[in-house]
């Protein structure tokens, strides 16, 4: 029983960083009906900026106890310096390789996600070196026991801030007027141009998003696991994919259940027996969902129209 | 139409012009490669998922090449590196090593961390009579390929044999939890030794569990295991995960001592794992705290070059690049078979990672010392001399009065070579 | 039978095979001059280029054999790894364990034919395995579109993977090395050419409009009484029987196979090729599938040539990917072929600005009732 408590517990907080990556996805596949490879990338290269940014920050506050002492603040300031270099990428990327290609046939979108994502990769480990670095310690960790269930602070904090931005995030897309823009365009895309939506600044404006919430999911992630690698969003990224494809593509909530329930079955299977297949079973379960409800847990069901 | 079909024909030049285009480094001559340089081969997955090895292994290569061509090379003549990045593939690795051997004609090749990359490229050194030495592949099969396939590190069963007995023997721990990087033949490899000798030796495999190479989260495996109570956890992983398990192992109070072989020696273990390392044994081919020259040497240069301590991947490599330059001084020829022979005539090669024979099977015979792991200190816990030490130690003593060859480099801490040739009897029987 | 073949009327129909004959004939002849000399070319490392030769061969039966599915019945896979992987260790199987045992039990190394036919054999129970395997991904593709379908072929790669890392038998992540060397260039560019021919031949008969039409239009397609299932399932299991095919042939060239060569980045690389070349052109797939593996190799010496450090490679190839995309986002010969593209008499061919609208039915000859 504790050891169903532990797994459980592990698999909500590896789920939260799916979740947050999966939005990413959903998102911009609500939208533009593209799987944005390259988004497990810039999740990747979010880790990165808070690698350097908190380097940084250590040496700035070197005289002050150095990152040792670290508080909420630095922790803040680093998030937010990650997402906005995100948002940035993301939002160049948009501008520079997708726009251009709005009207093309799909696939040539996603051959340029995928050159996107093998830039970031091959570009990273160009950049950055391939070998793993290791993330400041940022905050301090402390250990929790409770009845045979052990918990770090890390964990709770990375439940906290996803817990966060994913409330922000619904209601962003649910009561503002962006996100009803948003919902708009990805409802009906020439409807939404023709009623007067600036769809151009809302596709531009959902990437930002969605790169700002990878970037804080590489945060967490490096704070939690402490390594990173330049090919480190590659797993987590398909995974993630794989989270939003179950919850029902588009949907917000759909993502974080989704990305929920591949953390959860990773950590148990992980556990189990099966270990061997754990990259193999997320799979397996999305094709079940698939083929019993192909539009996913959350998702509309559309009909194709001649 | 006119413009694509434009378009089409330079497209079609480009590729023709690529394809056509001479290798800027032709096989005789070219920019760098004067006539009286020796070409010497590398593959290395200087990118991709194992990337940080092949950089380790190149660092080593290239801090060892640098030394050897400062004192000379060998016997006057320089040498020239060929470095081809693999990208962590097998079939990648078998074409950079057919464009190693025929178009830059090297005469041998160091390389590769993994053996998958190794199997992959040693029938085409095999096949081209180039002599191929890996720095640390250890599955049982590389050398197997071939005679011309050498390899420095310890072979899976040898290591699996010895942290087996290290473990029931010296530890007197009978109930283990083996964690094995399923991704990775070293890994499982040396888990499969492992639990063979283990049991032999009366120990129980209580849980064994697995994980991915690049996988982050082990609190599934961990917490499984914990449920199992094992006296001691055996992880034969590489470093880059073993720091973060370490970690993880102790957030869900699993505070048994951890096992591991070669893959664990790295700055970057404790740089990670910290304190949660701590109760921590590891074997290795040599202790960074030994007090022997060489070895001091070796760090210490090391770590002016690249401003971090080698691991011990780079230190294999360093002593491959001096063994492979051994046998290259003692060669009448140098070409591939000559040089294949003096390599298999290697005894007594004094290294970094110990001394070093080969043996029949082009395995080295060599020392394993246990390492133990505290606050972040690797210190020398034991000595485990091979098992078969004394009959290879035998010919080398009661052989013919071989002239040795001088030292390396001639500063004498370094590395050297005082390998015997054994005359008409070499191991592997003389190629014509 | 070369590309000069035009659709021919049922005149020609009953003498299409002698035809085939004739060229079946042909190409083994040619192929058989050309592998028995071309390993001998005097150019200072042609081991090296022959080596690059054969693996763009490989390539080219994996583009050709995707594009059937990709580009011709327009069902978006990305599992092309996966059924190579089935092929692959299928054949790799049956030559390591019984074959090749066989053939030394009993002095085989004298009979170059039997090694040969049992070669074959080898690599035909591989296709019919990875075909097998096409079927059974083939049957999600009955419910499921577009880029869910992309999904699950994803998921099935992947899988496919896992399990093969799972076998100890067949080495696991160790790999299993020591599979005979029997792939020459003369079963590689044999296969180039099947694959091909077969692609051509299917283009210009029932199926293979059946294809388009699922591709244009799915719902349109059923409307009109074609059994999309079929042609679907179809498709999947000749384009995953090819894939087989070429993991084989990879498997016997290599004589070694390791479940990491079989990552869904494999499938991307031929998905790369297959758009590259033109999503639905052959003779771009050909193209693409060639030029990429050249293309790749030669982008070793960047390094040389700029005295780097670190290996910009794969950087340039990002770039060039995306800069391709948005300079020609059609690939490089749309659904056309090579011979539609080259300039022969001009003034005939009318300009035809838009390129997407190519490609669709022969009105003439309408869809194929059931």
């Amino acid at each position: 029983m504790e050891t169903f408590f532990q797994n459980l517990l592990n698999g909500i907080a590896l789920g939260a960083i799916y979740a947050l990556i999966a939005l990413g996805y959903t998102m911009v596949y609500g939208i533009l009906k593209l799987i944005n490879f390259a988004h497990g990338d810039v999740f990747m290269l979010g880790s990165f900026v808070g690698f350097y940014a908190g380097g940084w920050a250590g040496r700035l506050l070197e005289g002050k106890g150095g990152v040792a002492n670290a508080s909420w603040f630095t922790f803040s300031v680093i998030l937010v310096v990650s997402m906005v270099v995100c948002a940035a990428f993301g939002y160049l990327c948009e501008r520079i390789a997708y726009r251009p290609l709005r009207d093309a046939p799909r696939i040539a979108s996603l051959i340029t996600a995928i050159g996107i994502s093998f830039f970031l990769e091959y570009g990273g480990q160009f950049v950055f070196g391939p070998d793993p670095k290791f993330f400041p310690r940022l905050l301090e960790k402390k250990i929790f026991n409770f009845a045979g269930v052990t918990t770090t602070s890390y964990q709770l904090i990375v439940l906290v801030v996803a817990l966060i931005f994913l409330v922000a995030l619904q209601f962003i897309v649910y009561g503002t007027k962006f996100g009803r823009a948003m919902r708009a365009v990805s409802f009906n895309f020439e409807t939404a141009s023709l009623m007067g939506i600036p769809t151009d600044r809302v596709i531009s404006l959902t990437f930002v998003l969605g790169s700002a919430l990878a970037a804080v999911g590489g945060m967490l992630w490096g704070l939690t696991y402490a390594k990173i690698d330049p090919l480190m969003g590659l797993m987590p990224g398909l995974k993630a994919f794989v989270a939003a494809v179950l919850g029902g593509i588009g949907s917000v909530p759909g993502a974080a259940v989704g990305g929920l329930i591949i953390g959860v079955v990773d950590s148990f299977v992980g556990g189990s027996q099966f270990s061997t297949y754990r990259d193999g079973i997320a799979f397996l379960i999305l094709i079940l969902i698939l083929l019993f409800k192909p539009s996913g847990l959350f998702g509309r069901t559309t009909t194709e129209k001649v | 139409m006119k413009t694509k079909t434009l378009f089409l024909i330079a497209v079609l030049s480009a590729s023709l012009f690529l394809i056509a285009c001479p290798s800027s480094e032709g096989p005789n001559g070219g920019t760098a490669g004067a006539s009286d340089e020796i070409p010497l081969g590398e593959f290395s997955s200087l990118t991709g998922t194992t990337a940080t090895f092949g950089q380790s292994t190149h660092n080593g290569i290239v801090l060892a090449l640098d030394e050897i061509n400062a004192a000379g090379g060998v016997n006057g003549r320089k040498i020239h590196l060929y470095t081809e990045d693999d990208q962590s593939k097998p079939e990648e690795a078998a074409s950079v090593v057919q464009k190693l051997i025929s178009q830059n004609n090297v005469v041998a090749v160091l390389g590769e961390v993994a053996s998958s990359r190794s199997l992959a490229a040693a029938p085409i050194c095999q096949s081209n009579k180039v002599p191929m030495l890996s720095p640390s592949s250890t599955n049982p099969q590389v050398t197997q390929v071939g005679d011309y396939i050498f390899r420095a590190c310890f072979i899976d069963s040898y290591q699996g044999d010895a942290l087996a007995r290290f473990v029931a023997n010296t530890l007197k721990l009978k109930k283990a939890a083996i964690l094995t990087d399923v991704k990775n033949d070293y890994s499982v490899g040396l888990a499969s030794f492992f639990k063979q000798s283990f049991t032999k030796l009366g120990g129980t495999i209580v849980a064994e569990q697995s994980y991915s190479e690049g996988d982050s989260d082990f609190k599934g495996q961990l917490t499984s295991i914990k449920g199992a109570k094992p006296d001691v956890l055996f992880i034969p992983g590489y470093y880059t995960e073993v720091g973060q398990i370490a970690i993880q192992a102790r957030d869900l109070g699993l505070n048994q001592p951890l096992v591991g072989g070669d893959g664990w020696e790295s700055p970057k273990l404790t740089d990670i794992g910290g304190k949660s390392l701590n109760g921590s044994y590891y074997a290795n081919h040599y202790s960074p705290d030994d007090p022997k020259p060489a070895v001091q040497k070796f760090v210490e240069k090391y770590k002016e070059r690249f401003g971090a301590a080698p691991d011990s991947i780079a230190a294999l490599s360093y002593d491959s690049t001096y063994m492979m330059i051994d046998a290259m001084k003692r060669a009448a020829k140098i070409d591939g078979p000559s040089i294949r022979d003096q390599l298999a005539a290697t005894t007594g090669f004094q290294g970094v990672t110990g001394t070093v024979s080969f043996g029949p099977d082009r395995n080295p015979i060599k020392d394993l010392v246990i390492i133990a792991v505290k606050d972040g200190q690797k210190t020398k816990f034991l000595d485990m001399p091979p098992p078969g030490s004394e009959s290879a130690a035998a010919p080398a003593a009661g052989s013919s009065p071989a002239p040795m060859t001088g030292t390396a480099t001639g500063t004498g801490a370094t590395p050297m070579g005082s390998a015997t040739p054994m005359g008409s009897a070499t191991p592997m029987g003389s190629p014509q | 039978m070369g590309p000069a073949a035009q659709p021919s009327g049922s005149g020609s129909r009953q003498r299409w095979w002698i035809r085939d004959a004739i060229g079946l004939a042909v190409v083994i002849i040619l192929l058989a001059i050309v592998s028995s000399t071309i390993e001998r070319i005097p150019i200072p490392g042609m081991a090296y280029y022959f080596r690059i030769i054969v693996l763009a061969g490989i390539n080219v039966i994996l583009a050709v054999s995707l594009n059937i599915i990709n580009g011709h019945a327009g069902q978006f896979s990305l599992g092309h790894a996966g059924f190579m992987a089935v092929g692959a260790y299928t054949s790799a199987f049956f030559t390591f364990f019984y074959f090749n045992p066989y053939l030394i039990a009993h002095g085989g190394d004298s009979s170059p034919v039997l090694q040969n036919a049992l070669f074959l054999v080898a690599l035909l129970i591989g296709g019919l395995a990875a075909a097998v395997a096409g079927y059974i991904v083939g049957i999600p593709s009955l419910r499921l579109r577009g880029d869910y379908l992309a999904v699950v072929t994803l998921g099935f790669g992947e899988i496919i993977r896992v399990i093969v890392l799972n076998i100890d038998k067949v080495g696991a992540a160790r790999g299993l090395a020591g599979i005979p060397n029997w792939s020459s260039f003369f079963w590689v560019y044999f296969f180039a050419w099947l694959t091909a021919f077969v692609s051509f031949r299917l283009v210009r008969s029932k199926i293979g409009r059946a294809f388009f039409s699922v591709r244009e239009d799915e719902i349109a397609a059923e409307a009109m009484g074609i059994n999309t299932t079929r042609y679907k399932v179809q498709a999947f299991v000749l384009g995953s029987f090819f894939a087989g095919i070429a993991g084989g042939l990879l498997a016997h060239y290599l004589a070694y196979l390791n479940p990491s060569m079989f990552t869904f980045i494999r499938s991307i690389e031929v998905v790369v090729m297959v758009v590259l070349g033109g999503m639905g052109s052959i003779s771009g797939a050909v193209i693409a599938a060639i030029g990429l593996t050249f293309l790749l190799e030669q982008l070793r010496n960047v390094k040389d040539w700029l005295h780097l450090s670190s290996d910009p490679r794969m950087v340039i190839y990002a770039l060039l990917l995306i800069g391709l995309m948005l300079t020609r986002r059609q690939g490089i010969l749309g659904r056309k072929e090579i011979w539609d593209v080259m300039p022969r008499r001009k003034d005939v061919i009318p300009e035809k600005p838009d390129e997407e609208g190519e490609g669709k039915l022969d009105d003439t000859s309408g869809p194929p009732v059931q």
